[in-house]
């Protein structure tokens, strides 16, 4: 074990001087490395950044809630006029939800809060945002979400029941309409009716510019209804009590609506329940398909670094077989001379991951720059750094063994 | 062929036990018998020079002894451990304790110290970092190059770097000192010094073997044995009178 040690700390030695003595070659060589590692990673942190943006739009949809709708979120099965032919989900449905809730000392539900969506243009004087996601819902709102407020307030219940035209708007919006002020109090006109701004909802970030969050204007179910009648878009979001317990809440919440829809035993459901765990199961795969190709193509150039190590490794055994053969009259045995080529190629390929991976620190922040998603971690340095430790031993083995094979009379003789 | 080795007095333990070794190699379709039968056994604190012309199996002769390789067949006992079936790493535990080497070409690494290079076997031995240091300072002081621990190669002259060479020989405190044409890459006044320094180890009580086509060489050690067509032609000592004369 002593000698182990005696053995690994002279082969870094002599890893060290090789290295200073081939300065360019393990130069050129790292770079190989820097280069592959320097992609995994950037590739890395955007796999990540997806990942956070994914997470950040689910929890948007929240853990605890269930959504009552015509179209399911994941279901292929079934062909889709059958769920167009559905009748619409009615904003009135959380009304009589909550009533059968009331009456149930058992459930597993809180409360159901119904929305209706329609998309309008918001203006304020010459500003303009088009197609912004209106919501219409009720003071409870709050109870199913996880949108926090950055100034102002929500509405109340009389602002509610009496339609105020009063409005919650998201980030963009305060952003695109009211640059340099607060919009607390202002006037804005949606579609073709004024409301007064009293709350802003905090900025949500978007997910690679496909929806964002921070786009949507919140007013009472009344005022929508009242401008732009029944949406078809409606829905139900109920919250449950324990999102542990989502599959019997879903089996209650079937039950109840079914019981709403009047349905004989032998009926199918007419309408969808969703929850957040469906919608990631849709997108997981394609998740999963991003980070896999991803990481396929940039593992190619660290593949390519690999044999880079390989080559040089097998110049350097070759150029110092007398020097091998010298080692092996001494006494040094097959697994000391494995090691220390080994530790040589592991050496070079650590400085080029560590280079590698300062590299793409930097990068990733101009990565966030241009918006976007890019996520560096801990972890994704570790895994790195493994990378790197692995491509030397897998690339430095070859050479390493055929050197810990030389015949030590050949090689002493060799010219 | 005369094999005055047998009648010889022991002078101390037996250190190298040969008998009935042969050699062969594959050239590629020819085979090549270097060795054809070789009997030899070499004592404690003995000095023997092993001649021959090229082709004699002389190389092939210091190969084995060095426990570089091994035989084709027979039988080779080393301070009696039987080294002819021994695997690779075990011969190197052999060379590494039991052998010191000293090469035509110094064969030192070009970008280590002089005490780097002499605290190399005792890396291999697995001694710690000052036991080493220590032992490869003595073992440079032996040979006279104390003042020269820290130079490179390079800075040497061909005389220093052998001396540093027998000084890694040495520091292991090995059974023989096998030298493969000790002076052939110095010159006259040079080869002398190093003559000087085996003899000085061969009165200190160590076991020396010089393999050299070079009669001048030869003349140092106190036996030769003389090698042809891969069998010994002759094995004689030196009398003190006829060394003397030297």
């Amino acid at each position: 074990m002593r000698r182990f040690f005696y053995e690994f700390s002279e082969s870094c030695q002599i890893a060290y001087a090789q290295i200073m003595a081939n300065k360019v070659r393990s130069f050129l060589t790292a770079l190989g490395v820097v280069i592959g590692i320097l992609a995994v990673t950037l590739m890395g942190t955007a796999i990540n950044g997806i990942d956070r943006g994914f997470e950040n739009s689910l929890s948007m949809i929240g853990y605890d809630v269930l959504y009552v709708q015509k179209w399911p979120w994941a279901d292929n099965s079934r062909t889709w006029w059958i769920y167009r032919n559905r009748p619409d989900i009615k904003t009135d449905y959380a009304e009589q939800i909550n009533r059968i809730i009331e009456n149930s000392p058992r459930t597993e539900l809180v409360t159901a809060v119904p929305q209706g969506v329609k998309f309008a243009a918001v203006k304020r004087g010459e500003r303009q945002v088009n197609s912004v996601f209106i919501m219409g819902t009720t003071e409870e709102y709050p109870q199913v979400s996880t949108v926090d407020l950055k100034e102002g307030r929500f509405f109340n219940s009389t602002e509610e029941r009496g339609a105020r035209q009063v409005c919650i708007i998201g980030y963009d919006i305060a952003d695109g309409l009211f640059p340099n002020e607060s919009p607390i109090g202002k006037t804005i006109q949606i579609a073709n009716f004024q409301c007064v701004v009293i709350g802003v909802i905090e900025k949500q970030g978007k997910f690679l510019g496909l929806f964002s969050f921070d786009s949507q204007v919140i007013i009472p179910l009344p005022v929508l209804k009242k401008y732009f009648g029944n949406s078809r878009d409606s829905r139900v979001v109920v919250k449950i009590k324990d999102k542990n317990r989502l599959v019997e809440a879903k089996d209650e919440l079937t039950g109840i609506m079914r019981r709403v829809r009047q349905l004989s035993p032998e009926e199918d459901d007419n309408f969808a329940i969703n929850e957040q765990q469906a919608f990631k199961s849709t997108i997981d795969p394609i998740k999963s398909g991003i980070a896999l190709a991803g990481l396929f193509i940039t593992g190619l150039s660290l593949f390519v670094g690999a044999i880079g190590i390989m080559n040089i490794t097998f110049v350097s055994v070759k150029e110092r077989t007398r020097e091998i053969g010298t080692r092996k009259a001494l006494g040094a045995r097959r697994r000391t001379i494995l090691m220390q080529f080994l530790i040589e190629a592991v050496a070079i390929c650590l400085i080029g991951g560590v280079v590698g991976v300062m590299l793409a620190f930097g990068l990733s922040f101009a990565l966030q720059a241009a918006n976007f998603p890019a996520e560096f971690s801990l972890s994704l340095v570790m895994s790195a750094m493994l990378a790197s430790i692995l491509t030397g031993v897998v690339s430095g083995f070859a050479p390493a063994y055929s050197a810990s094979k030389l015949d030590p009379v050949v090689a002493l003789r060799y010219e | 062929m005369f094999m005055e080795s047998r009648t010889l007095k022991p002078k101390g333990n037996l250190v190298i036990h040969i008998e009935g070794v042969t050699k062969e190699y594959k050239m590629g379709e020819e085979i090549v018998r270097a060795l054809r039968g070789v009997d030899l056994s070499i004592y404690r604190n003995e000095y023997v020079a092993i001649m021959g012309p090229s082709g004699s199996g002389k190389t092939t002769m210091m190969n084995l002894l060095g426990c570089l390789d091994t035989p084709t067949s027979g039988k080779y006992e080393f301070n009696g451990k039987n080294v002819a079936t021994m695997e690779d790493d075990e011969l190197a535990e052999i060379r590494n304790k039991e052998i010191g080497f000293v090469f035509q070409n110094f064969n030192l690494l070009p970008r280590s110290t002089a005490l780097q290079n002499v605290e190399l076997p005792l890396v291999y031995a697995g001694i710690s970092g000052e036991a080493r240091r220590e032992k490869a300072l003595a073992a440079l002081q032996s040979v006279g190059l104390g003042d020269r621990a820290h130079h490179k190669p390079n800075e040497l002259s061909g005389g220093q770097r052998q001396r540093v060479a027998i000084a890694r020989a040495l520091v292991n405190n090995p059974s023989i000192i096998l030298a493969d044409e000790p002076t052939g890459n110095l010159d006259t006044k040079t080869s002398i010094e190093i003559m000087n320094i085996f003899e000085t180890l061969y009165e200190q009580g160590n076991t020396i073997i010089v393999v050299t086509h070079e009669e001048e060489i030869a003349r140092h050690a106190r036996r030769i044995v003389r090698l042809r067509d891969g069998l010994i032609e002759s094995d004689r000592l030196i009398s003190e009178m006829e060394f003397a004369k030297v």
